[in-house]
């Protein structure tokens, strides 16, 4: 199910059996393999972390930072970087909370679908001005993304008055919970919500012809430009691709804390980027893989469940483990390739 | 094999190389090499791309170890552990590609990591004034602060040599050091190899471009699919011999014979073009089925007043297609007019070269294989199969990366990719820039057929036989201007050569040569 689509191609392909594809699928299957070994020392550590319980449990708990890295997937395909969505989904969030408090329509499921489109409409206006500062802007994307994730920041604060902003209505919170809470075919909606992004975003970015040009520019923006891609618009796209995923991971988020803080979402750029890097997707542009970005998610996830679950280590070390997890998939990724 | 060679020196080679042989995985690059690099000699090495003419030269240099073989120096067997203990022995490199920093100035680039210092800090006027000197010896006046970023390719290549030669060496490698530049520097760099022969050092040199082959070396070593299949005296050799030995068969007609059918009808008329900086009131027509020509020296403006009129570079002036005017705000819209454009620089705007050969040779044509939402991949491989077979580009894999293939190859998908837009007219900047003999003819065989589908066909290039080889018509750049155009019987270097340097007609007679 997790395949990925070079394998996919190779696999469709069948022509050729040699070693290169060997080594090529190598690096796509790296961020399984390194799963499926986090998984054997967890299971070995304490059996528990292989229940299927406790495995949905952490899949659930990863859907923001998996959703919110699909969209990085495209922007870190094409060359980019987008700090900025932590404070974009604090902000996001923030805006939906407040206009769902704001009464001013009486249905409850009128409101809750209006304050939705409210929310994947700012989404996407954020990554549109992100994709603007970075194109038109001529601004390099980590000062561009680093000035309005200040920006973001700064207004969610205020918006809150420094403290919280809740969801009021009893009625609104007990409509809302099952976005987050329920299930769909006993699946829970998180997990589905995973899938429907990845599976759409890996359509999009293997299938159609702008995820086509999405790789072609970060592959090399120059050979993009002089093969007639509109370089600026696929790069601006990227950045509203990146700002939907971020709204719907919004959606998710609100019904289940129903409240956000000037601190919600706070380094969630970092482990979208780290979910992103050690799924494969290579960092200059040019290489995307979804799938690895839902397993470096997972990743994330799993080593700070198991770190729980353990009690080796302290839990107060996760975000050192997962600092220590970027380096090393990168020197993973890139032993790889000097093999290939 | 070296039995057979004159052995007048009775001290031992500086370097020699006995069953030398490079294998990748499965695949055997090089075999059973064997040769003998002696002082004050030029060594050249010839061969078609793929030869292995470039792996020959790393293992020399050091980059690659090789699978059998050894390496002597003096006589005394090395294994050579990497380029700097090859520098440190002596052997320089001078690679092919640009290998400089480009925010660094000239100055900074020579001097990178052997910087000279006074005390603890840096010594910039010491350094600027060896640099200066550096350069001048190669022939070419250049500001030691010139950013290199803003070097032209060719000025960058002089850097490089320029860098190279600042290391004390015994043995010189150059690697095709001539492919982009202009007769008036290629003979300078002549001078400069001829020199440092005279001080005893040995040189080896590859180079496509055979009458300079031809000119400088005393031993012509021939490579053809990883062997060595001939080493003899320059002397003995014509270039229509080392073109035999490099391909296998004859190849004494490299230009097509080819009957004009061009009309009078323009396709194309630009007027009083003008690229800021680089081209002023250039004025010219393409006709339809004509093949015309762009000589000039590099940084004449002819690349820029072709970008310029495609749209990917902005510039001011009339541009009319059969006969009304129109206007390319950017590339797309001249792609759409049936006009395409091929870069000079087909590894960075050319090709994707990180990427697969499927997903390059159909990028500028994208739409052609989507259907709905999707790419059609099955449609996509047809297309590929089908380019491979027509400009016989030579894969060992499908799913090879773009980066991977030889420089003729990667140019032959170049072009397919780029007539995947069905174009009418076809701008192909600098055709065979570093491309083997055989390769050259088939490119050369191409761009005639264009003509004859009703093609229209502007040719930019520093190589002045082959635009008289293939052209109907020659416009000769100089400075940004237009100076004027040739055609017929006054289609000679001699010609082109006084109206792009502005020369005399002797000083040009001297340079055609």
């Amino acid at each position: 199910m997790w395949r990925n689509d070079a394998m996919a191609e190779a696999a469709a392909s069948g022509t050729s059996r040699h070693r290169w594809s060997i080594d090529l699928d190598l690096k796509t299957v790296a961020p399984f393999v390194a799963l499926g070994l986090l998984l054997l020392v967890g299971g070995l550590t304490n059996p528990n972390v292989i229940g299927i319980g406790n495995l949905l449990n952490v899949l659930t708990r990863s859907a923001f930072i998996a959703i919110t890295a699909v969209g990085a997937t495209f922007v870190i395909s094409a060359g980019g970087l987008d700090l900025s969505v932590g404070a974009m989904m604090a902000f996001v969030a923030s805006l939906m909370i407040m206009f769902m408090n704001s009464g001013v329509i009486a249905d409850p499921a009128v409101m809750l679908a209006v304050a939705m489109i409210i929310a994947v409409s700012v989404g996407a206006v954020c990554g549109l001005i992100n994709g603007l500062i970075t194109t038109v802007g001529r601004i390099e994307p980590f000062i561009a993304t680093l000035g309005t994730m200040g920006i973001f920041r700064g207004l969610t604060t205020w918006l809150s008055q420094g403290g919280a902003i809740t969801l009021r209505s009893p009625d609104l919170q007990s409509l809302y919970r099952p976005a987050y809470f329920g299930s769909v075919l006993g699946a829970p909606v998180p997990i589905v919500a995973i899938f429907v992004a990845a599976g759409i975003g890996a359509f999009v970015l293997y299938r159609t012809r702008y995820g086509r040009h999405v790789i072609a520019v970060g592959s090399n923006e120059e050979v993009a430009r002089y093969s007639g891609i509109p370089v600026n618009r696929v790069r601006t796209v990227t950045y509203v691709i990146q700002g939907l995923c971020v709204a719907m991971a919004v959606l998710l988020y609100v019904p289940r804390l129903g409240s956000t803080s000037a601190t919600s979402g706070l380094l969630w750029e970092l482990q979208a980027i780290t979910a992103v890097v050690v799924g494969g997707t290579a960092l200059r542009g040019g290489v995307g893989r979804i799938w690895g970005t839902i397993c470096g998610a997972f990743i994330l996830e799993i080593v700070g469940n198991i770190m729980l679950l353990s009690s080796f280590v302290s839990e107060y070390l996760i975000g050192a483990i997962q600092g220590a997890i970027i380096i090393v998939a990168m020197l993973v990724q890139r032993s790889l390739a000097r093999r290939s | 094999m070296s039995a057979e060679r004159p052995t007048r020196e009775s001290e031992p080679p500086l370097l020699r190389a006995a069953g030398l042989g490079k294998s990748f995985g499965p695949v055997e690059v090089l075999k059973d090499i064997a040769l003998a690099v002696r002082r004050g000699r030029v060594h050249a090495i010839i061969g078609e791309n793929g030869a292995g003419k470039s792996t020959l030269m790393k293992i020399l240099a050091g980059h690659l170890a090789p699978s059998t073989g050894t390496l002597e120096i003096d006589g005394v067997p090395v294994a050579l552990t990497g380029p700097v203990d090859a520098e440190r022995r002596g052997i320089v490199l001078v690679h092919q590609e640009i290998l400089l920093a480009p925010d660094l100035t000239v100055a900074q680039n020579l001097f990178l990591g052997r910087e000279l210092r006074k005390g603890l800090v840096l010594d910039d006027r010491a350094m600027n004034a060896r640099a200066r000197q550096a350069i001048l010896d190669l022939g070419v006046e250049l500001d030691p602060n010139a950013v290199v970023r803003n070097l032209s390719i060719a000025q960058r290549q002089l850097v490089q040599i320029a860098r190279a030669l600042l290391v004390p060496h015994r043995v010189v490698i150059f690697d095709e050091p001539t492919a982009s530049l202009t007769p008036i520097e290629t003979e300078a760099l002549l001078k400069v190899i001829g020199d440092i022969r005279t001080k005893g050092t040995a040189v080896l040199y590859i180079s496509h471009r055979l009458p300079e082959v031809k000119a400088i070396s005393d031993e012509v070593i021939v490579l053809r699919d990883g062997r060595l299949v001939a080493a003899r005296a320059a002397g003995e050799l014509q270039p229509a011999d080392m073109a035999r030995l490099m391909v296998g068969r004859d190849v004494t007609k490299l230009y097509p014979a080819r009957q004009s059918v061009w009309t009078q009808e323009p396709v194309l008329e630009v007027r009083d073009f003008s690229v800021a900086g680089f081209v002023s009131n250039a004025s010219f027509q393409l006709r339809k089925s004509e093949i015309l020509g762009f000589a000039g020296l590099v940084g004449a403006g002819r690349t820029e007043l072709m970008e310029s009129v495609v749209g990917v570079r902005p510039g001011r002036g009339t541009v009319k297609l059969d006969g009304a005017p129109v206007h390319f705000a950017d590339i797309r819209d001249s792609m759409r007019a049936g006009i395409v454009y091929l870069s000079e620089d087909r590894k960075g705007r050319g090709l994707l070269l990180g990427q697969i050969l499927r997903v390059n040779v159909t990028l500028a044509a994208l739409e052609r294989f989507t259907h709905g939402l999707q790419i059609d991949r099955a449609q996509e491989r047809e297309a590929l199969d089908a380019s491979i077979a027509e400009f016989d580009i030579r894969v060992p894999r499908r799913r090879m990366l773009a980066g991977e293939l030889s420089g003729g190859n990667q140019q032959k998908l170049f072009l397919a990719k780029m007539m995947m837009l069905n174009p009418r007219i076809v701008i192909i900047d600098e055709p065979t820039r570093g491309i083997d003999i055989g390769t050259k003819q088939q490119i050369y065989n191409f761009v005639v057929s264009l003509t004859d589908r009703g093609c229209s066909v502007i040719v930019v290039s520093s190589e002045m036989p082959e635009l008289i080889g293939i052209c109907d018509r020659i416009v000769v750049m100089r400075s940004g201007c237009i100076v004027g155009d040739v055609s017929g019987r006054l289609m000679t270097e001699h010609e082109i050569v006084m109206m792009a340097t502005g020369a005399t007609s002797e000083e040009a007679a001297l340079v055609a040569e």
